[in-house]
């Protein structure tokens, strides 16, 4: 049964090793070399899928990665499902599995073949249109149903278990395609001895080469000589032979994405090679042979099963002696239709009718035809076909030269060839920023100007004909290598002719009735294109956008030039004139992995760890992401949730000790003799005065007057500063810092360094934090007159050299401790141990963000967002106003700047003592008034105090410092509000006597 | 991806490099004498050239220095570079 449809011989499949699959649960059988439509079609299985909108049933168009129609799922696992795949690409293993799309409950019997039926109310840009009333309707009902009765194949639920690889390669030529453009110029850049990466989307290399066994090259058969150019570029080491490799994407400087398939077509894969494998190949020079796409042909109801393209059924006989059809009718427009003709003729197929749209053909295709009794009709077209889930016949009519049609009579055949002519595969050299041209004589784009390095040769640029395919590919392999070599192919092989058509053929049928796809897969005809016309769409990018034509997973390779005509001839514009649409990155559709590569799960981003991330781990901290950071969030104990853990976390800090991580704050060492005129220009502060030994809180602005960063920087000498930043910050300010040293003032005598992986830093805050840590350090006096609040001495803790900072994030008397990360975890080990007695506790990030709420401090990207100056954050005391300039001190003056109704930062309480707002709601004055309000400001922070036992926030409020004592209201949903009233930001301790102490 | 030629390293990827914006966008000696027009200009006018474009890079996982790249913002051709603080060169317009 599974060989009723094969030759008897020949072909590139294995007749010795049959292959088991199933299609739709349907238990098959294929050959080795066999694609899973080769296979279908030698089944006899013509019915292969449902239509995107539609859900016409479809069967197989093309024998390659144009194909529109035949998409498929293939099964490997519950995990391994990869949808939408071209049943032409996929090569069949033993047990393969694989099912139709986009039908329910099956594929002979569809639901939503209901569409079809009511395709009147589903036209081009139906969804602007019909389905908008009820309002609502749409994204409750309408949306939800269309998105489901349309579409492709589902994605695999859970992770998807395959590796994908990806390496560079650099080579002095990429040649793109192996047919017989592409072997020649492999073989010439070969020869220049230059490092050549050939790469072919296909299992087997040489194009069209592969199913061609009338033509010879060099006196040899075309397959002979194919295999033998193989094995001479095989041998040669500097030479990678590529094949299943799909060139994706042309970037910018001849940069091109490959993707490799590797164990796709295995029935079990090796573990050890990843599924697939991006090769990110940099090419000094790129030969483009990638060949021509046959247009199909624009009649009444070209889309079902059986109506094939005409190369493709040449393919299918002679490459995988599969037998697409028992009686077929050809309709061409140029000789190489009646190529594919003869060779289903000679595989027994009865040629029913020939077509052919040209008026007065000749040549010896022609007379072949003739010859081996094929009953040629000229000056024919196809007006339209029966058969619902095969073709079951197609009307042929005679047309004059004018258009007229008549004499329309129905044919009986179970397949259509279609040879409507060619079209380049421009779709990289477009990629690559190349300019098309329009060839009148091809009726085609074909490569034009070139920004890149990278020719183009044989079908891809309209050169048809094989011999001087492979001298086109030879020149340009030649050129590519920097040399001028040439070779004069001696080929025995039919001419090559260019006929063509484009737009839709006359019919005789009532247009209004008729449908004439022109996209296959996004099921747009001819009649959506004039529709889009007369509704007065003009660019061929919004027809393309409105219609959708063109912009299905296939890109519109077989159908952008149909469309083009048929605007042409809908515009009364000549083709040029209508325009061309863009051809984007992928080629082909290519799979998430390809691009993630290893780059998933733990390998998705760096992750940072500070030294202490292992004791925190073993005291069972919670852990938040702060940019690649694992930041503690708060050390739960046993049966705490975190509001329960930050209240004890900061209650202790308050009370008594508390031990926290900061080593993620960024460090930047400023080191020179004009360090601080440096830090003078960087910095808002003044540092000139500011002594050795001691500290200040630095504010950096961006060159429009809005903060930053901010942090605390040290006086460690007249020359050396250590600054640090927010933890986010770090590497924009070293970044800015560099920007203005190396091109504003080159001439300042400064170093930059940073510093944040080198020192960890331990936060020991709290009334106790003096007594724990006395006794650890030596060469330091921690008394408050020998070290006050913000200064900073060096000497050892536990034996290890520190910088020994007296800052306070948290309002409490406290001590940051840098010491050499190495020493990290052991120095926290000792502090933690020493604290016990005094009650000790480690906090997180959430009583951090806690504690210095209480006291007013902001953090940069909390409380500002980019449009904050240091006075709306009340910040003024620390602008060096003598200071002639500084980054961002002109922008400080300019008039928007000082408006006294700028948002400043407030404290707010809520009214009955109780709510805690949420952080980014709004503030208005009057809650009663009707949408939209106007906003006064919004919530920045707000925490329930542990300290104070009620909600407190912070908030960015129009005119602010003027409005304490106000009640304001903060709306929420449903119409409630909520009463707030202003207050100082400083909550806890306004005079600062604790942080004194 | 761009293949940009550092005058320190010679020719990179561009995963190395760190866009930078327009260059020659000197700051104002003294901004304090600058109208709010002028200043403003200075803070946020920049060319949007389609062609020739001289335009900032740093080399940030490299040298980690700042330079001029000369690019035609149709096809990404890179004309050349040159060192910060270097007048464009008269080839390189």
């Amino acid at each position: 049964m599974s060989d009723a449809f094969r030759t008897a011989s020949g072909g590139r499949i294995d007749r010795a090793r049959r292959l088991a699959f199933t299609f739709d649960g349907r238990a098959l059988t294929g050959f080795a070399g066999d694609t899973l439509a080769s296979a279908l079609i030698a089944n006899g299985v013509h019915l292969v899928g449902r239509s995107f909108k539609y859900h016409r049933p479809r069967g197989i168009m093309s024998a390659g990665s144009d194909e529109p129609n035949a998409l498929v799922t293939v099964i490997r696992d519950r995990a391994r499902q990869a949808p939408n795949l071209r049943a032409t690409q996929v090569e069949i293993y033993e047990g393969l599995t694989a099912i139709s799309q986009n039908r329910w409950p099956s594929l002979d019997f569809d639901i939503g073949g209901i569409n079809d039926r009511v395709s009147p109310l589903l036209p081009a840009g139906f969804y602007y249109k019909t389905f908008m009333w009820p309002r609502g309707f749409w994204e409750k009902v309408y949306e939800p149903r269309i998105r489901a009765a349309a579409g492709l194949g589902r994605v695999p639920e859970g992770p998807d278990p395959d590796r994908y690889l990806q390496r560079n390669a650099h080579c002095e030529v990429l040649v793109i395609g192996s047919g017989p453009a592409g072997l020649a110029a492999a073989l010439a850049a070969a020869e220049s001895g230059g490092r050549v990466i050939l790469c072919d989307e296909q299992n087997e290399m040489g194009g069209s080469l592969i199913a061609d066994h009338t033509s010879s090259i060099a006196g040899k058969p075309a397959a002979v000589w194919v295999a033998e150019t193989l094995a001479q570029l095989t041998a040669m080491p500097r030479v990678t032979l590529l094949p299943r490799t799909t060139a994706f994407g042309y970037y910018p400087h001849n940069h091109l994405g490959l993707v490799e398939r590797v164990t796709d077509h295995l029935a079990t894969p090796d573990p050890g090679q990843p599924r697939e494998r991006l090769w990110q190949v940099r090419a000094k020079e790129v030969v483009l042979a990638s060949g021509a796409i046959e247009r199909p042909l624009t009649f009444p109801d070209n889309d079902r099963p059986g109506i094939m393209l005409a190369d493709a059924a040449h393919a299918y006989v002679t490459r995988y002696g599969a037998i697409p059809g028992g009686r077929a009718v050809l309709a061409t427009a140029n000789d190489s239709g009646y190529r594919a003709a003869l060779a289903l003729h000679e595989a027994g197929v009865e040629i029913a009718a020939v077509a052919d749209l040209r008026q007065a053909p000749s040549g010896d295709w022609l007379d072949a035809a003739r010859r081996a009794g094929l009953l040629v009709e000229t000056g024919a077209t196809v007006t339209g076909t029966t058969g619902r889930m095969r073709l079951a016949s197609v009307s042929l009519a005679r047309v004059d030269g004018e258009g007229g049609v008549g004499g329309t009579r129905e044919i009986g055949c179970d397949l259509l060839l279609m040879a409507g002519g060619w079209t380049p595969s421009v779709h990289l050299f477009s990629q690559s920023l190349g300019k098309l041209r329009f060839d009148e004589t091809l009726q085609a784009y074909v490569p034009g100007a070139a920004p890149q390095r990278i020719r183009v040769a044989g079908a891809a640029a309209g050169i048809y004909d094989l011999g001087s395919a492979l001298d086109s590919g030879f020149s340009a392999g030649a050129a590519a290598a920097g040399g001028d070599g040439k070779r004069n192919f001696v080929v025995v092989a039919a001419a090559a002719d260019t006929g063509s058509v484009l737009g839709s053929l006359p019919h005789d049928r009532d247009p209004t009735k008729v449908r004439a796809f022109v996209d296959f897969q996004n099921d747009s005809t001819a009649k959506d294109l004039k529709l889009a016309v007369r509704e007065g769409f003009r660019s061929v990018e919004h027809v393309k956008r409105y219609t959708t034509t063109g912009m299905a997973t296939d890109q519109g390779k077989t159908s952008n030039m149909p469309m083009l005509g048929i605007l042409s001839e809908a515009q009364g514009k000549t083709i040029p004139e209508v325009g061309f649409t863009t051809f984007r990155p992928p080629y082909t559709p290519t799979t998430f992995g390809n691009f993630a590569g290893t780059a998933r799960g733990e390998q998705f981003d760096p992750v940072r760890r500070t030294p202490t991330h292992a004791w925190a781990v073993s005291q069972g901290a919670v852990f938040e992401d702060v940019g690649l950071w694992k930041r503690a969030r708060y050390f739960p104990q046993r049966g705490e949730d975190m509001h329960a853990a930050v209240l004890r976390e900061c209650r202790a800090v308050r009370a008594g000790v508390g031990i926290f991580d900061g080593s993620t704050l960024g460090k930047i060492e400023v080191v020179g003799p004009d360090a601080a005129e440096f830090m003078n220009r960087m910095y808002v502060n003044p540092w000139t005065k500011l002594g050795t030994g001691r500290c200040r809180y630095g504010i950096m602005l961006r060159e429009d007057g809005f903060v930053m960063d901010d942090g605390v920087v040290g006086r460690l000498a007249p020359d050396r500063f250590h600054v640090t930043t927010t933890t986010g910050g770090a590497a924009a300010v070293l970044n800015m810092m560099e920007d203005y040293l190396q091109t504003e003032w080159p001439d300042l005598r400064v170093w930059l360094t940073s510093a944040t992986e080198q020192w960890a830093v331990i936060a020991v805050q709290g009334p106790a934090a003096r007594a724990v840590l006395e006794p650890l350090v030596e060469g330091i006096d921690l008394s408050a007159v020998a070290l006050p609040h913000m200064a900073l001495a060096e000497g050892t803790i536990c034996g290890v050299p520190t910088r020994l900072f007296r800052v306070s994030f948290t309002g409490e008397l406290g001590f940051e401790i840098n010491v050499p990360s190495d020493y990290g975890q052991a120095v926290w080990e000792a502090v933690y141990a020493a604290g016990i007695p005094h009650g000790i506790t480690p906090y997180g990030t959430e009583s951090m963000h806690v504690l210095r709420a209480e006291k007013g401090f902001i953090i940069v990207g909390q409380e500002t967002d980019g449009t904050v100056t240091p006075d709306d954050a009340g910040l003024t005391w620390a602008v060096g106003k003598a200071k002639p300039d500084f980054v961002g001190k002109r922008s400080l003056s300019r008039s928007g700047m000082m408006d006294a109704n700028r948002k400043q930062l407030v404290g707010l309480m809520s009214a009955d003592n109780v709510t805690v707002l949420e952080e980014g709601v709004q503030i208005v004055a009057d809650p009663n008034q009707p949408v939209p309000m106007s906003v006064l400001g919004h919530v920045t922070s707000s925490y329930l105090s542990p300290s104070l036992g009620h909600p407190i926030a912070l908030a960015l409020l129009a005119g602010g410092r003027a409005r304490h004592g106000e009640t304001l209201h903060v709306p929420m949903p449903g119409g409630r509000s909520i009463a707030v009233q202003v207050v100082p930001p400083v909550f806890y301790d306004p005079e600062g006597t604790r942080l004194n102490g | 991806m761009l293949l940009i030629p550092c005058p320190y390293c010679g020719e990179r990827p561009e995963l190395e490099f760190r866009y930078g914006g327009q260059a020659h966008i000197a700051r104002p000696e003294n901004p304090a004498a600058l109208s709010e027009e002028d200043w403003a200009g200075f803070l946020y006018m920049r060319d949007n050239e389609k062609g020739v474009h001289a335009e900032r890079w740093r080399h940030v996982h490299g040298c980690a220095r700042f330079f001029n790249v000369v690019r035609d913002t149709t096809t990404d051709r890179i004309l050349g570079s040159y060192k910060a603080g270097e007048t464009r060169p008269e080839t390189l317009r």
